[in-house]
């Protein structure tokens, strides 16, 4: 997709934080010098391009709730039909085809272990596959922002 | 206090959060009528949360092969137990990794205990970033493996909040 110089200072700018008032995008308007309609047509523009998933929070794993790292080796032939029943669960986001034996990788969040377990239980049920459960032990680095950087 | 939200309130604030802001003028003045609640005490709940370290971060929330950044690799080690931490940290810190998480390893089927997320535009690029940072950190040697994903099914945030039984706001 084309991302425009104001989309870029965007991201550059409030990928990792943003101002937490009752009217965001006109303080992002301000300290970019130009006007709230631009912004919010910019961010519009960037939500319906693909590039930007939503504005807002991401929560802290550990605080929000539960969720684990889960791998799956699905047949080849049976890739899509797998994938789609994964995509269905609403707990599930980042879901990934990857080079390797196993080869489907998703994130499950719930409010708790005991969800997450029942999910993987459903899982395994489902498509006769066991999966690999792979819970976060310790966080290392966990800021994963883009640097897009002028262009010029 | 009177400012607080009831705790439905604050649970449905909550899920309409994790599906991400209005994009108008007032954002928080939006979910506070779904809510039945107003503006000012949606902003002051944020405000908590925030501070309570609910959040990892409020912003804007990327899709980056849409923005071009095509080639990633989640790149997975077996790294012996007692090193974990000291090499986790040093390669956390490393130019041009996103995540770098410990997680538990699943004998026999899956040996790795330290997972770095690396993000590129091309996969050449990320290949030899990856050669790189593998070398000065003296881990050529330790087995590892480089999963490039090849297709996004889905990306979205998290759903951490409990499903609604009933609303009283409907």
């Amino acid at each position: 997709m084309h991302i425009d110089a104001l989309s870029r200072r965007l991201i550059d700018r409030y990928q990792h934080g943003m101002p937490l008032c009752a009217e965001p995008y006109r303080a992002m308007a301000e300290e970019l010098g130009c006007s709230e309609d631009e912004v919010l047509a910019c961010l519009g523009q960037l939500q319906e391009g693909g590039g930007l998933s939503r504005i807002g929070p991401v929560f802290e794993h550990s605080r929000a709730g539960a969720s684990t790292l889960v791998a799956l080796a699905v047949p080849e032939a049976r890739l899509e039909q797998v994938a789609a029943r994964i995509n269905g669960f609403p707990e599930v986001n980042h879901n990934y085809l990857r080079e390797h034996r196993y080869n489907l990788w998703f994130v499950l969040t719930g409010p708790d272990r005991p969800h997450i377990d029942r999910l993987l239980a459903e899982i395994e049920a489902d498509t006769g596959l066991t999966p690999l459960d792979l819970p976060m032990l310790h966080a290392f680095r966990i800021d994963l922002g883009f640097p897009l950087g002028d262009p010029s | 206090m009177t400012g607080c939200l009831n705790d439905l309130q604050a649970l449905q604030l909550r899920r309409l959060l994790e599906g991400g802001l209005p994009l108008a003028a007032r954002p928080y003045q939006r979910l506070a009528e779904q809510i039945g609640s107003v503006e000012e005490r949606v902003l002051e709940q944020i405000q908590r949360w925030q501070e309570e370290g609910l959040f990892r971060r409020v912003g804007l929330v990327l899709k980056h092969r849409a923005l071009g950044f095509r080639a990633n690799a989640m790149l997975v080690m077996d790294i012996p137990d007692a090193q974990v931490d000291e090499v986790g940290r040093r390669l956390g810190q490393a130019a041009g990794v996103n995540l770098c998480y410990q997680r538990p390893r699943r004998l026999p089927h899956w040996p790795y205990n330290l997972f770095c997320m690396v993000h590129g535009r091309e996969r050449e690029q990320v290949c030899q970033l990856i050669g790189r940072l593998l070398a000065d950190n003296g881990l050529s040697d330790v087995p590892h493996q480089l999963l490039f994903s090849t297709r996004a099914f889905k990306q979205c945030g998290g759903r951490f909040a409990p499903p609604l039984v009933e609303t009283a706001n409907g």
